[in-house]
């Protein structure tokens, strides 16, 4: 080990995390039937050998379910992310080169969006779309890109002032082209960064909103269901039913958080000789 | 001088009533874009059925279903900035009354925790940027990462199971006993209940302020006038004590009063496990189950909430750094 360097060690923790979330995605889906058979024959067992994570009041297997529910977690925290991403990039973009009054209208939707307690505004736009796995995706992917857009915005504020940039416009090179040619290439690794940075944030955000009764039903085993389920056994003592899909969340973001500080790391030039 | 502030605040004052409004414009957007029938949310499915085509045309005509958005929101917007905030479908109550008491029970709960994590928090901050590298701040950092990554909701209930179910020294919810009446209740009962919902927010809290706090703090020991009060002889703790603390603490001052945001989404799910009621619990029902007025006015308030602590930290950073006073916005 003596000869490993701490970029690869990183990158070995990169690959590894990277590795872990894909199987608990796959497996997720593959255990869809197993997480909804109910058997009452084996209601409120305690973990043991066979069923990892304990069983039900309904006899359902939890380890089946919790996988499912992460699996399912992962997909819609990943496509809401995905699409505010996209957002804060078009957004930062367009606040920097469009000129000065675009830039002061989006900063000034970024306030107002901001001002609004993350929380009450995935449950306004719910209400809005009528709830559903729709609302939550919806919600999720429409409420976070505030603070990547700022930085990225930041980011141009400042390439637009360098030489290149510049030269390129003397040249008589259009925004257009300026933008597409000398500005965004700087930005992918920030925007890479922020990116997987936003899953934790998504993910979050999506067993929060389930977890208060908008999105999901519970035929639909998300991660926010099953733990709004076990609270009503939490007083009878059914402790497992809370603690492991629980703990089983936290190592998701976990592992989302160590992906994406680790890309920093990696990617970006001042943390070099950290 | 004093004029230069007063027309620094001065602007802030009329940005903040400018940001309320498009809130309220905004919310009320989202509201008329819901699917759910206004009609059927005020009176009811049953009601409703047995009712004639006269009588829901005149409910209609009486509400005012049918009139454009825009004046539907002037009227509203009329009767607001007067008081009245309409009657809460779900409580039957005018949401005035509803939201004092709710406010009421949730504001003790969030400046506890307001406090708390903050406090904490910046101590944290400081004994890790401190230590940079050495087990405290290996400890303080791991701590940070992993409660950021942890759900507020899950945190409570584990809470609860400890405190509550196990070791049974605190109740498992609701913000007073039950079946007391409401005279029969002492300061003491409402201080247990409040004891695990603002213990579990104060520790959600701490993570941001203390990252943030270590960061600044490592920046200024890096600096050259740390370097120089070392090298004539300061102990560390003369250093943290003379020239960290007093740079450090504005910008922690200013990033807890704009989380505060923050702490009212953390209220809002550890309301609902804990049966406290407050304001985030309330918010939960009026969404749940359509109650528009009422919904609309907790967006408003606790959006004053979060513009009002942005509005003091950005005073207080132009009172203290005259840099930002005379360039007038705040990043």
């Amino acid at each position: 080990m003596k000869t490993w360097n701490r970029r690869k060690s990183m990158l070995l923790w990169l690959v590894l995390s990277l590795f872990f979330l894909i199987i608990i995605t796959v497996s997720g889906s593959l255990f869809s039937e197993a997480a909804r058979t109910t058997d009452f024959s084996r209601k409120n067992l305690l973990p043991c050998f066979r069923y990892p994570f304990g069983t039900d009041w309904m006899g359902r297997d939890m380890f089946a379910r919790t996988l499912k529910g992460l699996s399912m977690s992962i997909l819609i925290g990943t496509l809401a992310a995905g699409i505010s991403a996209v957002i804060a990039l078009i957004l930062g973009l367009c606040a920097a080169t469009l000129g000065k009054r675009a830039d002061s209208v989006i900063t000034w939707v970024i306030d107002l969006i901001m001002g609004i307690p993350h929380l009450l505004l995935l449950i306004l736009i719910s209400v809005a779309v009528g709830r559903g796995l729709k609302g939550v995706v919806i919600g999720v992917a429409f409420t976070h890109w505030t603070s990547l857009a700022r930085l990225i915005r930041a980011e141009v504020l400042q390439l637009k002032e360098s030489t290149y940039v510049r030269i390129a416009g003397k040249l008589g090179k259009s925004r257009w082209y300026v933008a597409v040619h000398h500005i965004l290439p700087h930005l992918i690794p920030q925007f890479a960064v922020g990116l997987v940075l936003m899953f934790p944030h998504a993910i979050l955000h999506e067993a929060s909103v389930t977890f208060l009764g908008f999105g999901l039903t519970s035929e639909q085993p998300a991660i926010g269901i099953i733990l709004s389920e076990s609270m009503k056994y939490l007083v009878l003592g059914k402790w497992w039913l809370a603690l492991f899909p629980g703990l089983a969340l936290v190592l998701t973001v976990v592992l989302f958080y160590l992906l994406g500080e680790n890309l920093r790391r990696l990617i970006d030039p001042n943390s070099v000789h950290e | 001088m004093g004029k230069n502030i007063f027309i620094f605040t001065g602007k802030n004052l009329v940005r903040m009533v400018l940001l309320v409004i498009a809130v309220s414009i905004a919310a009320f957007a989202l509201m008329t874009a819901s699917p759910v029938d206004p009609l059927q949310a005020n009176v009811g499915q049953a009601a409703l059925g047995s009712m004639s085509a006269e009588q829901k045309a005149k409910l209609e005509a009486y509400w005012g279903v049918n009139d454009p958005p825009v004046q539907r929101y002037l009227t509203w917007a009329k009767d607001f900035i007067r008081g009245d905030f309409g009657v809460s479908l779900q409580y039957r109550q005018p949401v005035a009354d509803v939201i004092a008491v709710k406010l009421k029970n949730s504001l003790f709960l969030m400046v506890t925790a307001w406090i708390l994590s903050g406090v904490i928090g910046f101590v944290l901050g400081i004994t890790a940027g401190v230590f940079r590298g050495r087990w405290q701040d290996r400890l303080i950092k791991g701590y940070s990462v992993l409660i950021s990554s942890t759900p507020a909701f899950w945190l409570a209930l584990l809470l609860l199971m400890i405190f509550g179910v196990w070791m049974k020294v605190l109740p498992i919810g609701l913000s007073v006993p039950i079946g007391l009446e409401s005279e029969g209740v002492t300061l003491l009962d409402r201080l247990r209940h409040a004891i695990l919902p603002a213990v579990t927010l104060s520790i959600t809290g701490v993570s941001n302020i203390a990252l943030h706090t270590r960061e600044k703090m490592i920046d200024i020991l890096e600096s050259d006038y740390v370097l120089f009060a070392r090298a004539r002889g300061e102990s560390t703790w003369e250093i943290v004590r003379r020239h960290g603390l007093r740079n450090v603490l504005l910008p922690a001052i200013t990033l807890q009063f704009a989380s505060i945001s923050e702490i009212f989404g953390g209220s809002v799910l550890v309301e609902q496990v804990f049966s406290y009621a407050g304001m985030g619990q309330a918010a939960v029902t009026a969404g749940l189950n359509s109650d528009m007025p009422l919904l609309m006015a907790i967006t408003i308030v606790s959006a004053l909430f979060v513009f009002g602590g942005n509005l003091i930290a950005n005073i207080l950073y132009g009172i203290v750094d005259p840099r930002i006073r005379r360039g007038g916005a705040v990043q």
